[in-house]
């Protein structure tokens, strides 16, 4: 490896041999006894077990420390840290391993632990999670240090959801490539020739610096990658032993390359003009959206678009695309009339335009359309520019008319130009009528809406919808941000609350790997802290006991968030699973004693979060199962957050 | 077509069976040992302790659930995203009390006298 160098002469091989010597000997035990003495007559009193010291340990413990070797020259790690220093990284959530204590020791004590700040993680899972809500609000990427084998292994679903979820996040893994200087047992249990190759297939790039120099530049080119459309994580393995020796003196210092972001992708002049051409002359076009605002501008440009044509706008939610208070903001099934259809950054097409139902026979589902025959359909995605090959992220695939691999947010100032030029002049006051009739559809809606939240209004367990309206009464008049997922609670959030900033929602997961939720939430939540901005969190129940530990993080930096438990006690998504093979098989579902069929309940005992993130620094309170109970709790709850604190009530629900 | 054509005899027979039963059953409901049976038989997963229905996940059932015979017809042959009950998982009597306990779960009050439904 390049890192072998002639001088300084003593390396940390031989500080390494140093120290474990060192410890050998304090720890050393006190002289055996002898065969004699074992074999004496139990009468005998028993020896002291606090034996005196031999001569080497007295001297050891009493005498002046010989002192240590020290490391001559700048640490390599320190470079490093400058190189890092120039991306403006302003956090880095972690769990601390001994593979990357040299740059963990640089980035604390040379780097002022500002730029990133290390915040203590209490599982990688986390620590990704915590980056993956981060980003979501700040807009811009955390990097996290990894444990090479054992901690990368914790990290890799919390990755794969930053993959499925088109999230920027730069991980680093500490590796100790050297087999033959490298400590024995643990470290080398910890090392291998590869860790990058658990993340590749779901990552957008990844890099093994030999070098000091090789490192600056993977660095900046991970962050690059990172960050142009589409968005995804990168992955750098750095050698313990280039982090942990100095810098080698060539007469050339490295140099650090300077960051310029890249342009993302914009669709083909031609394809955008085509596009503009079917959706002004269509009779009931259609646009959805799911990631297509990957910035704020992107709402806004959306909007355009649609008021442009007055064409409805199905938001699948990956971001906060559209307001739903607009009167073009509609339902799922709007895509059934649709002569035209445009998606944005979706994740399935194939499921936006055909429905798959889970009940036919020998339990295969069965296929069927949504849409009419003759629908034309038009893409715009840049993950069609990122597609990798074993994992299925990309869905069943659908024949587009119109296919650009590009980025949404990116293309649409130009097709709004190309729209706008190409309505005739003919189709204008049918594009009019086109927007009353949405207008009407959509306060109905909304009517109906309401009256469905009101159904189980005083029921306890409480209802999923009185939750969110509990909660949104308390901090309506905040600038505040959802950064849980509404999906198992019947969507209320996006039904009921006001959604009209980018930051009001973030959307889920992406790879609905479960754990995601708390870590992001509280990522989230730190992002908004530094904005001045109010963020809650309806957090499941299941979701939490994966990786709990983050409460803890949470309270530890002091980020404040509002978490309010939709403890259902069951994995609710699976519940049902269970049922419907019973069905099927004709029988009867084992329920063991709980409400839901064996293995899906979480209940005897009760999980009491409120004790659990009590235990941790927060402010908690609960079990809350009275509904008229919710308004004080909530108000108190909003009040510790709005201190500076976090704050979780403890909520019984009802299952969705 | 092919497939309804063949099955629409066996299909009004078994409606017809499951009328009488239904009926029958009828006579006897409990609300009481519906609303056990209701979360016994794991109605409540997607349709709520109190039948409200969650959106995605499943329509509400109450107030005004629909007829017995009706329920009773949809749950055994559903091709849909409910899977159907079969009478060895659901008996005729206890659904019978399920449509009982439904029809016992009063209106809810209008949305607009609700504060928190109107901010």
């Amino acid at each position: 490896m390049a890192r072998k160098y002639s001088s300084p002469k003593v390396d940390r091989r031989q500080f390494l041999t140093g120290v474990i010597a060192a410890g050998a000997a304090t720890a050393m035990a006190p002289p055996i006894a002898s065969a004699a003495d074992a074999a004496a007559p139990q009468a005998k009193p028993r020896a002291s077990s606090a034996l005196p010291p031999s001569a080497k340990v007295a001297a050891a413990e009493t005498g002046t420390p010989r002192e240590l070797a020290r490391v001559k020259g700048i640490p390599g790690s320190d470079f490093m840290v400058d190189v890092i220093k120039t991306l403006d990284i302003k956090y880095l959530p972690s769990n601390c391993a001994s593979s990357f204590r040299a740059i963990h020791e640089s980035l604390i004590n040379y780097g002022g632990n500002t730029k990133p700040e290390f915040l203590t993680c209490m599982h990688e899972e986390s620590a990704v999670g915590m980056a993956h809500g981060y980003f979501k609000i700040a807009g811009k990427p955390l990097m996290t240090l990894c444990h090479g084998t054992v901690g990368l292994q914790h990290a890799t679903m919390a990755v794969y959801n930053a993959w499925c979820d088109r999230v920027p996040l730069i991980i680093v893994g500490g590796n100790d490539l050297d087999a033959a200087h490298r400590p024995p047992g643990v470290p080398t249990f910890h090392a291998a020739q590869d860790i990058n190759a658990m993340v590749r297939d779901y990552t957008k790039w990844d890099d093994t610096p030999v070098s000091l120099q090789h490192f600056s530049q993977s660095f900046v080119r991970a962050y690059k990658i990172a960050m142009t459309p589409p968005y995804g994580p990168v992955a750098i393995s750095l050698d313990a032993g280039l982090q942990q020796e100095p810098m080698k003196d060539h007469g050339e210092k490295p140099y650090i390359p300077r960051y310029v972001p890249t342009s993302p992708p914009q669709g083909d002049s031609g394809a955008v003009k085509e596009a503009a051409r079917l959706l002004a002359n269509a009779q009931n076009p259609v646009i959805v959206a799911d990631r297509a605002a990957r910035t704020p501008a992107g709402v806004g440009l959306l909007v355009q678009l649609a008021e442009a044509l007055q064409a409805k706008v199905i938001d699948q939610g990956g971001r906060m695309n559209f307001p739903n208070t607009h009167h073009l903001s509609s339902p799922p099934n709007a895509v059934n009339d649709a002569d035209v259809i445009i998606g944005l950054e979706l994740s399935d097409f194939w499921a936006t335009v055909n429905a798959y139902t889970d009940n036919g026979e020998h339990g295969i589902g069965v296929n069927s359309t949504r849409i009419k025959p003759d629908t034309k359909l038009i893409s715009i995605n840049s993950v069609d520019l990122n597609t990798k090959a074993n994992y299925q992220d990309f869905q069943r695939f659908q024949v587009i008319d119109v296919q650009m691999a590009a980025d949404a947010e990116a293309t649409l100032p130009a097709l709004i130009e190309a729209v706008k030029s190409a309505i005739p002049n003919a189709r204008k006051a049918a594009i009019e009528k086109r927007g009353e009739a949405a207008r009407k559809a959509h306060a109905e809606r909304r009517a109906r809406t309401r009256q469905a939240a009101a159904l189980g209004w005083d029921a306890s367990p409480i209802s999923t919808a009185r939750l969110v309206m509990e909660t949104f009464a308390q901090i309506k008049d905040l600038d505040w941000s959802l950064a849980s997922s509404p999906n198992g609670i019947s969507g209320w959030p996006l039904r009921l609350w006001p959604m009209e900033k980018h930051h009001h929602y973030i959307g889920a997961s992406g790879g609905y790997g479960v754990g995601y939720a708390a870590p992001a939430s509280v990522g989230a939540a730190l992002a908004n802290r530094d904005l001045g901005r109010f963020t809650v969190s309806i957090q499941p129940d299941g979701d939490l006991m994966y990786a709990p530990g983050v409460l803890w993080t949470a309270a530890k930096h002091k980020i404040p968030l509002l978490s309010v438990m939709h403890n259902n006690r069951g994995y609710h998504q699976e519940v049902m699973h269970v049922q419907r093979l019973s069905n099927f098989r004709n029988r009867i579902p084992n329920l063991g004693g709980d409400i839901g069929p064996v293995g899906t309940s979480i209940e005897r005992p009760d999980i009491e979060y409120h004790k659990l993130a009590e235990s941790m620094g927060w402010w908690a309170k609960g079990p809350i199962k009275d509904p008229t109970q919710l308004a004080s709790a909530l108000k108190e709850a909003v009040a510790v957050v709005k201190s500076g604190q976090p704050a979780l009530l403890n909520v019984w629900t009802q299952p969705r | 077509m092919r497939l309804i054509r063949l099955f629409a005899p066996v299909a009004r027979l078994t409606l017809a069976a499951v009328l009488v039963v239904s009926q029958g059953a009828a006579l006897a409901a409990s609300a009481e040992k519906g609303k056990a049976a209701y979360v016994k038989s794991g109605c409540w997963q997607c349709h709520g302790y109190v039948g409200q229905g969650g959106g995605p996940t499943g329509p509400k059932l109450a107030p005004d659930p629909m007829p017995l015979a009706a329920l009773s017809a949809f749950l055994r042959h559903t091709n849909g995203r409910m899977p159907p009950y079969p009478e060895a998982v659901l008996s005729n009597a206890d659904l019978a009390d399920i449509h009982a306990y439904l029809l016992s779960i009063p209106k809810p009050a209008d949305y607009k006298s609700i504060p928190l439904l109107n901010q």
